[in-house]
């Protein structure tokens, strides 16, 4: 059957002009005449332009993301579905994702961030799993640019305040103030669900004849065009009047949604369920139906709505929160929607599963879009972008002014927002709900929760690095993902999966095009090189801001799995008398570091990175800790050996001091000092155990060198060049990032 | 005994509580749910933390209109043991079951860190299980967790002995620095005035575990075992 759908009496006129209006090109206008063998009606216009979009379609970057590895003996759920998983052990599976949520943002810094949160996490209980941790990845302009600040506050309480309403500790994350964010900054959100095996849940619909159940809030006209007009489009000035695109979240009805959801999943009785997320009723529908090679009919009349008055336009393309789609088994309805009511929620019938593969909405008795199913979703415009190399961007010029003398350049860099204390951002966050964290924010390199009922435990991380993937979008990728996937090791735990959040400027752009493709590359190799493969991630297009785009930002998080959690490694010093070990894959260099952004003296590109060495060290650092062997173990990051043995010696027991001779081990040059680079790890063990870690890494290729020793007296002594009373140094730290604030009142 | 953990919606650390006591301590717990009146028996009533129906209107104030809390204030009216924890707190300010009420911390903030908590009254059901002056150390994660009562109630409530733990630093010394939220009097747990009733704003529930952060948690439930032995 296939009837002409009805145009209504308050719709626009559809031609070239509305279709560009909605972010269609000529061409893909075309196309959906051809596809429809008509001009589609205003209705069937908006859906096309949605699912269509850069954000629901990838169509810029599909052909890239194939080229990643997504298999191993562990995962259980690749590319495809609302998110990755991997099987962790002990009959537990490990659901994950990570999620951009950077235009709304910008525009709505609270409710941008907090619906990001409110999103992925629908991501993840829609596979099944109880949703047990969240990370985040921000980015902002300046620390003194004007608009900083309401960002921040608003960014974080937002996380906060959706995050902590909903019951899901927030464990770890990373926050950078740099120039060029400040017009477009950047809030990913990731989320880790535990599932029981055989407990995944599936959004393939199946079962011809089968119900669809609309669960949650009603729908209202919040959100409209979200996903293609404000995330698929570049900023401007007029950015601002966009935001009442930007939805409004409510976490105590996605805490309801999220027990009840998961009670519901264990009657057996949920065929397929997926979130009304980007794209809200039309993409959740249309998915569903693609991935079960089906059609779907949905009776808009039923759909609760907030308000009288919504056209099939506004109810179809709706981003309002909270919400699921639900197709369940025939006959079972009533059972699900008892569970439903238990939980003061209400699920209503809206539509079902047909045969015929066509995606049709009906609205008082009449057929208002009648659609073919696979053009829609799966078979959506898949474009090869032209793609050219920018031209290596000229080192930074040497600073004019002489860089300040060691001391005083760490006390400099614990100032500096980027390496200073966090604890301001995430004192706002629960990390202990749930009962699980084992390593929390500030503890450790990655956070760690323990798997209940078992000796296993996840260590997870997040990381990004733009300052080297604006120097060369391919080893800055590659440096990325071994540094996240290295903080994960330092705690002990093998890492085993990724997630990724692509962030970029505008593909149509061929220098854009390029960035992309080197970082999908470097990703790639990455990840193949540590046997981790890429389960789920998110891409972000049209990072800019009147022409200007954001450095090439890839977001990675990294899951591993630890055998045993008492063996689990902190990143600080635990005991006076301890050896202190350096192990590194390379040697430190200056560029791109937060040390050259401070002082001007990082020219030069990025060397190169071994990734088996990269792999090599990985494998040492889990070894030593599976052996006991390793007290603490922590990575060289911003600011580099000097900032890291300062946070080394952070006991939050009790402060400790560190004693080691540089000039000794050829250690005091500024690079080997503030450098960065792949990659270093300073290890503590006791000095019985010096030469079995020596021998770890040795027999894998790598030089570990034994350079000093943990010390009671708080003294951070890097001899000759460095000698400085820890606590003046932590307060430092600790003080920089309130202390800037409160001077901003 | 017998524990009965309430699970009002938007409760958050009702599993964790569950956890606490039927894992970690091996009690025999279960989960009373918000729209039942029946406390299946229950020694001992724990009211969790979370946001109750969102914390919309104010915290606690739309959970003390669920049914179970007429069974709870009956309980408690007949000598019942009641413990409220973060939101189970404000539910029983909310619900006049214990004094004063919880306001917004004065940083304007949530907060989430461990805190250091002093026994003012180790003589009570709550409390017997740890000693005068004892120094405690537990987490709190809230944002409306700041003290209020007028200052003639809490003039009484210290003369009779109900507040039962305050913040201090961590040699047990009273100082504005250690008091996180702005208490008044730096009061982070209050008992009525038969002390059958006490909420507290810190995590018991969650400082049961050497691995995750300490074990000071235990003392107050072991308290209120023994009490019920």
């Amino acid at each position: 059957m296939s009837q002409n759908p009805v145009s209504l009496s308050g719709d626009l006129r559809v031609d070239l002009a509305q279709a560009r209006a909605h972010g269609l090109s000529p061409d893909e206008f075309r196309n959906i005449e051809r596809i429809l063998g008509r001009t589609p009606t205003f209705t069937e216009l908006g859906v096309f332009s949605v699912m269509w979009s850069e954000h629901c379609s990838y169509k810029s970057s599909r052909k890239y993301l194939r080229t990643l590895p997504s298999r191993s003996e562990l995962v259980v759920q690749g590319p495809g579905e609302n998110a990755g998983a991997i099987d962790v052990g002990d009959g537990w599976i490990a659901v994950f994702k990570i999620e951009s949520h950077n235009h709304p943002s910008y525009v709505e810094p609270y409710q941008g961030a907090a619906t990001g949160v409110g999103g992925i996490l629908r991501d993840i209980f829609t596979m099944g799993a109880r949703p047990v941790a969240s990370m985040d990845s921000l980015k902002f302009g300046s620390f003194d640019h004007p608009r900083t600040r309401y960002l921040l506050g608003g960014v974080v309480g937002g996380i906060g305040g959706y995050g902590n309403c909903v019951g899901v500790p927030t464990v770890a994350g990373e926050v950078m103030f740099d120039a060029s964010y400040n017009g477009n900054i950047l809030v990913n959100a990731f989320c880790l669900g535990l599932a029981r095996t055989g407990e995944l849940m599936s959004a393939r619909a199946s079962g011809v004849g089968n119900p669809v159940l609309y669960v949650g809030s009603a729908t209202g006209r919040d959100g409209i065009h979200g996903a293609s007009l404000l995330a698929s489009a570049e900023f401007d000035a007029e950015s601002e009047s966009k935001r009442p695109t930007v939805q409004v979240g409510d976490p105590f009805t996605e805490k309801l949604l999220i027990e009840a959801c998961l009670e519901a999943g264990k009657t057996g009785a949920i065929v397929a369920i997926q979130d009304m997320g980007a794209a809200g009723l039309t993409s959740s529908s249309s998915e569903m139906a693609a991935r079960g090679g089906l059609g779907i009919d949905i009776d808009l009349d039923k759909v609760p709505l907030r308000e009288q008055g919504l056209t099939p336009y506004e109810i179809l393309l709706s981003e309002s929160q909270e919400r699921m789609l639900i197709v369940a088994q025939r006959g079972r309805e009533a059972e699900l929607q008892a569970i439903f009511e238990k939980w003061d929620l209400h699920g209503v019938v809206i539509g079902e599963v047909i045969a015929d593969q066509r995606w049709r909405a009906r609205w008082r008795g009449q057929v208002v879009a009648d659609i073919p199913v696979g053009p829609l979703a799966d078979e959506a415009p898949l474009y090869d972008r032209p793609a050219a190399p920018v031209a290596p961007r000229t080192p930074t010029p040497p600073s004019q002014h002489q860089p300040p003398a060691p001391p005083a350049a760490l006390k400099a860099l614990l100032e500096n927002p980027n390496v200073a204390s966090k604890r301001w951002v995430f004192r706002q966050y629960d990390s202990l709900v749930q009962g699980n964290t084992v390593a929390g924010p500030g503890g450790s390199d990655a956070a760690v929760l323990r798997l209940k009922h078992s000796k296993r435990a996840i260590a997870l991380k997040v990381d990004s690095n733009p300052r080297a993937c604006a120097l060369d979008p391919y080893i800055g990728a590659v440096a990325t993902v071994v540094e996240a996937a290295r903080n994960v090791a330092c705690t002990g735990a093998r890492p085993a999966g990724i997630t990724n959040c692509l962030n970029y400027g505008n593909p149509e752009r061929p220098e854009i095009m390029w960035q992309f493709a080197e970082g999908v590359r470097g990703l790639g190799d990455a990840a193949r090189a540590l046997g981790a493969p890429v389960v789920s991630g998110n891409v972000s297009f049209y990072n800019e801001t009147e022409g200007r785009a954001i450095p090439p930002t890839p977001t990675i998080a990294v899951v591993g799995i630890m055998a045993d959690v008492s063996r689990q490694v902190v990143s600080h010093f635990k005991r006076a008398g301890d050896a202190i070990l350096i192990v590194r894959t390379a040697e430190p260099a200056l560029a791109g570091t937060e040390y050259a952004a401070m002082f001007g003296n990082g020219g030069g590109s990025l060397r190169p990175i071994d990734l088996d060495r990269e792999s090599a060290l990985l494998d040492g650092l889990v070894a030593g800790a599976e052996l006991g062997l390793i007290r603490s173990a922590h990575d060289l990051a911003e600011g580099g050996l000097a900032v890291a043995m300062a946070e080394a010696c952070f006991n939050p027991g009790g402060l400790l001091g560190a004693e080691v001779d540089l000039a000794a081990h050829g250690l005091t040059g500024i690079a080997e000092l503030f450098g960065e680079g792949a990659s270093t790890v300073v290890l503590s063990a006791s000095t019985k155990d010096v030469d079995q870690v020596t021998q770890i890494f040795s027999s894998r290729g790598l030089e570990c060198r034994s350079i000093g020793r943990v010390i009671a007296e708080p003294r951070l002594r890097l001899l000759p060049v460095i000698d400085e009373d820890v606590r003046g140094l932590q307060k430092t730290y600790e003080e920089a990032l309130p202390g800037r604030l409160a001077s901003h009142d | 005994m017998k524990w009965g953990v309430v699970r009002f919606p938007g409760s958050l650390d009702d599993n964790d509580a569950l956890w606490a006591l039927a894992d970690v301590m091996g009690q025999e717990a279960s989960m009373l749910w918000h729209k039942e009146a029946s406390l299946r028996g229950a020694q001992c009533v724990l009211l969790p933390g979370g946001f109750s129906y969102g914390d919309y209107l104010r915290c606690g104030a739309i959970a003390r209109f669920s049914p179970i809390m007429e069974s709870v204030a009956k309980f408690a009216a007949d000598g019942g043991l009641v413990i409220g924890t973060c939101n189970g707190f404000q539910v029983l300010c909310e619900a006049h079951l214990l004094p004063g009420a919880l306001t917004r911390n004065r940083t304007l903030s949530f907060i989430c860190e461990r805190v250091n908590v002093r026994v003012e009254n180790a003589s009570t059901p709550f409390t017997r299980a740890t000693h005068q002056g004892e120094v405690l150390r537990l987490p709190i994660k809230h944002g409306e967790g700041l003290y209020v009562a007028p200052e003639t109630e809490l003039r009484q409530m210290e003369e009779r002995g109900q507040v039962i733990l305050r913040y201090v630093d961590a040699d047990g010394r009273e100082s504005d620095a250690a008091n996180p939220n702005g208490s008044m009097h730096a009061i982070a747990g209050v008992a009525n005035d038969r002390f059958n009733v006490f909420g507290l704003m810190p995590h018991p529930e969650h400082a049961v575990e050497a691995m995750l952060g300490g074990t000071d948690g235990l003392k107050i439930f072991r308290s209120i075992v023994e009490s019920a032995g």
